[in-house]
């Protein structure tokens, strides 16, 4: 019985092949089924994102498992093999525990830490319950995943800082602001990662929108995408004083702001405090107005060095998750070998044998003088009997049910089996 | 016993603070909780050390350098938890601890007997002026601590630095918020601090002000809070200048506190 993991991801194949080999939708299906009714596998899930497709396996024979479905996604892709083989990789054990509790924990993804991965691998856990598809070994496995995820993510804080430029201006602005849903905000000019950050505000709450933008019909365009208003070019200085949060991006080759009406527009403002993001390059705000207080002016460079620092910072915290990693699959495996019931059913066996030998040497003692084709059909009797009698206690052993653990304490109780082979 | 009670007091400040110093400079999740149940712990038991001094004594246990200074540490205690409570800022402790502890630490240092209440000041004035001038004091405490973490989060987003506390520190907006709070709380109690005090010292020593170095450093203390809440009001002074203020007015209440009383000459000396 072992755990296999087949699959690719971004690091191993290019777009062409991950969509090639996806599971989506119907294939999902259709797939699972078609794997899960292979006699080699005995429970499976199948994980399909963007960035990663992997097949999850419990099996008794994992050399023959692994080319078996190598041969099923071929056939079922309608892809050769020879053309996706070498973007795969596959684990089995150890090594497949450890990838699967890696992935869930976001220490696999393209940017460490990402969280939607969890949620995939939930959906993925969920629908292979759902078709019944999954055992005793793989729910346990990816429970396990999904809490060692949970603690990474509660332990360490690799998910904490925002890897993207929109989402570390929202970061900042939180920082700056107390809450974000009371604020006004300013989009001035266009362009795409001014309206990504935009969209990232109004998702954490900004509701007074207005757009500037040199051209004021494209403004109104803007503003009903928004939820806004168009203002015009003209106005912006006196927009400025109410103000809270600025995202520029207009292509104008100077400054559109310049200190000192910055100035001018705290004063009327009264200081309350203004965020502004310049992330036009050239850039488009008059840098000097960072010195101005309660401004915080942030250029695409300085947004650029937040979100190269939290990276970084993730990776240190990858290492501590990592260690995490390390002790909960540790405890898997301890969990999969408490499992393994052949000790046991090699004690009863040898229990059982040994009362026989032990009866029949008494028989063969009271009559020593039976012949020899009469001793032989007593023996196979005492075989016969004592073999009928272990042999359904050593099949229900052998199954993997969710009550195993509670099966083989009792088992051994009740044969009057020392827990030896425990490791305890 | 209760020197006793006090000295464990002490050493449950003393291992909050160094939680909480451990909480400035490396990051670990839990110890701001560790940092409010040692505090409560030290709190309680200084409660009960007040209590016991309080009836000893027959009056508030404020005379003498050692209970008065033990006494406006308590305050400061009450108005942290008060704000945690409501705020739950956690770090916020790292911040005010300290000073919690260094004021019980030189309270420790003075003698310890209880001073009888000389019978000029028996009367209902000193519980309602002393009472009222710790707590605005401790109210302004809070509010220095509160700016020193909005000067050092200001200074993280101006410099585009952002390491260290920046994470854990809240944002601007309530830093400031909280310190206005504070000392528009502890304002107003300085004032009534000053006005029964007025009114007590004519019904006391038969003048209303006698230029007395206390009464003349409370007014100093008095006019910088005037000013950070007319500068704030009238001309919209917030965030840094505000968190500078606040600073400066805590200074001069340490110095009205310390310095009057240890260097010059004072009617309201504690000793």
């Amino acid at each position: 019985m072992s755990i296999l993991v087949l699959g690719l991801n971004h690091k191993t194949a290019n777009v062409d092949i991950r969509e090639r080999l996806a599971f989506n939708g119907q294939k999902l299906e259709e797939g699972i089924s078609g794997l899960k009714n292979l006699p080699v596998i005995d429970e499976i899930a199948i994980l399909s994102t963007c960035n990663r497709v992997e097949i999850y396996v419990s099996a008794k024979d994992s050399e023959n498992s692994m080319e078996t479905i190598k041969d099923f996604l071929s056939r079922f892709h309608s892809i050769n093999r020879d053309k996706f083989e070498k973007t795969l990789y596959s684990f089995s054990d150890t090594d497949a525990i450890r990838h699967i509790f890696r992935v869930a924990a976001s220490l696999d993804s393209m940017i460490i830490g990402e969280p939607q991965i969890l949620g995939q691998l939930k959906d993925t856990f969920d629908f292979a319950l759902n078709k019944k598809t999954t055992g005793v070994i793989l729910n346990r496995l990816m429970k396990k995943a999904i809490s060692t995820a949970k603690r990474v993510r509660t332990e360490t804080r690799i998910a904490e800082n925002a890897v993207s430029i929109s989402f570390a201006a929202v970061e900042l602005a939180k920082k700056i602001f107390k809450e974000l849903s009371g604020k006004s905000f300013m989009l001035l000019g266009a362009g795409e990662m001014a309206e990504l950050a935009a969209r990232h505000l109004v998702n954490n709450g900004v509701k007074d929108v207005r757009v500037a933008n040199r051209t004021y019909d494209r403004g109104c365009e803007l503003a009903k995408d928004f939820n806004g208003r168009a203002i015009r070019f003209e106005d912006l200085l006196q927009e400025l004083v109410s103000t809270d949060i600025v995202i520029c991006s207009t292509g104008a080759s100077d400054y559109v702001l310049s200190k000192q009406q910055m100035q001018r527009i705290m004063k009327e403002r009264r200081h309350k405090p203004v965020f502004l993001i310049d992330i036009s390059v050239p850039r488009n705000i008059d840098p000097d107005i960072n010195e101005l207080d309660n401004v915080y002016l942030y250029n695409i460079d300085d947004i650029q060095e937040v979100v190269d620092t939290n990276l970084l910072e993730r990776k240190k915290e990858a290492e501590k998750a990592e260690k995490i990693v390390e002790g909960e699959v540790e405890k898997f495996i301890k969990w999969m070998s408490s499992l393994n019931s052949v000790p046991i059913i090699i004690s009863i066996r040898q229990k059982a044998e040994a009362v026989k030998e032990e009866e029949l040497e008494k028989f063969r003692h009271k009559f020593p003088n039976l012949d020899k084709e009469k001793l032989e059909a007593v023996e196979h009797l005492a075989s016969a009997i004592t073999n009928k009698l272990i042999h359904s206690p050593s099949v229900a052993l052998r199954e993997n049910s969710e009550d195993k653990e509670l099966l083989m304490i009792a088992v051994k109780k009740l044969y009057g089996i020392n827990g030896e082979d425990d490791e305890e | 016993m209760g020197i006793i009670i006090f000295e464990i007091a002490l050493t449950f400040y003393f291992a909050a603070t160094i939680v909480g110093l451990i909480e400035i400079f490396r990051e670990s999740k839990g110890l701001s909780r560790l940092l409010l149940i040692l505090t409560a712990c030290g709190f309680a038991l200084h409660t009960l050390n007040i209590i016991i001094r309080y009836s000893v004594a027959g009056h508030l246990p404020i005379t003498g350098m050692h209970q008065a200074t033990s006494f406006f540490a308590w305050f400061i205690v009450v108005i942290f938890l008060l704000l945690e409570y409501r705020y739950k800022i956690g770090i916020v402790g790292a911040f005010i601890l300290p000073i919690v502890f260094v004021l019980m630490l030189s309270s420790s240092t003075f003698p310890r007997e209880i001073i009888p209440l000389s019978p000029v000041l028996q009367s209902y004035w000193f519980s309602i002026h002393t009472v009222l001038a710790f707590a605005g004091n401790a109210a302004f405490a809070i509010a220095s601590g509160v700016g020193i973490m909005y000067l050092l989060q200001e200074n993280y987003l101006k410099s585009k630095r952002l390491g260290g506390l920046f994470q854990r520190l809240p944002n601007l907006q309530v830093l400031d918020e909280i310190n206005y709070r504070l000392i528009t709380i502890g304002f107003p109690l300085l004032t009534l601090a000053i006005i029964t005090g007025v009114l007590w010292a004519e019904s006391a020593w038969g003048s209303y002000w006698r230029w007395d170095p206390k009464e003349v450093w409370s007014l100093i203390t008095w006019i910088i809070y005037a000013l950070v809440l007319h500068l704030r009001v009238a001309k919209g002074w917030r965030g840094k200048k505000a968190a500078i203020l606040s600073i400066i007015g805590f200074l001069s209440v340490l110095f009205t506190f310390f310095g009057v009383n240890l260097l010059l000459k004072s009617l309201h000396s504690f000793s």
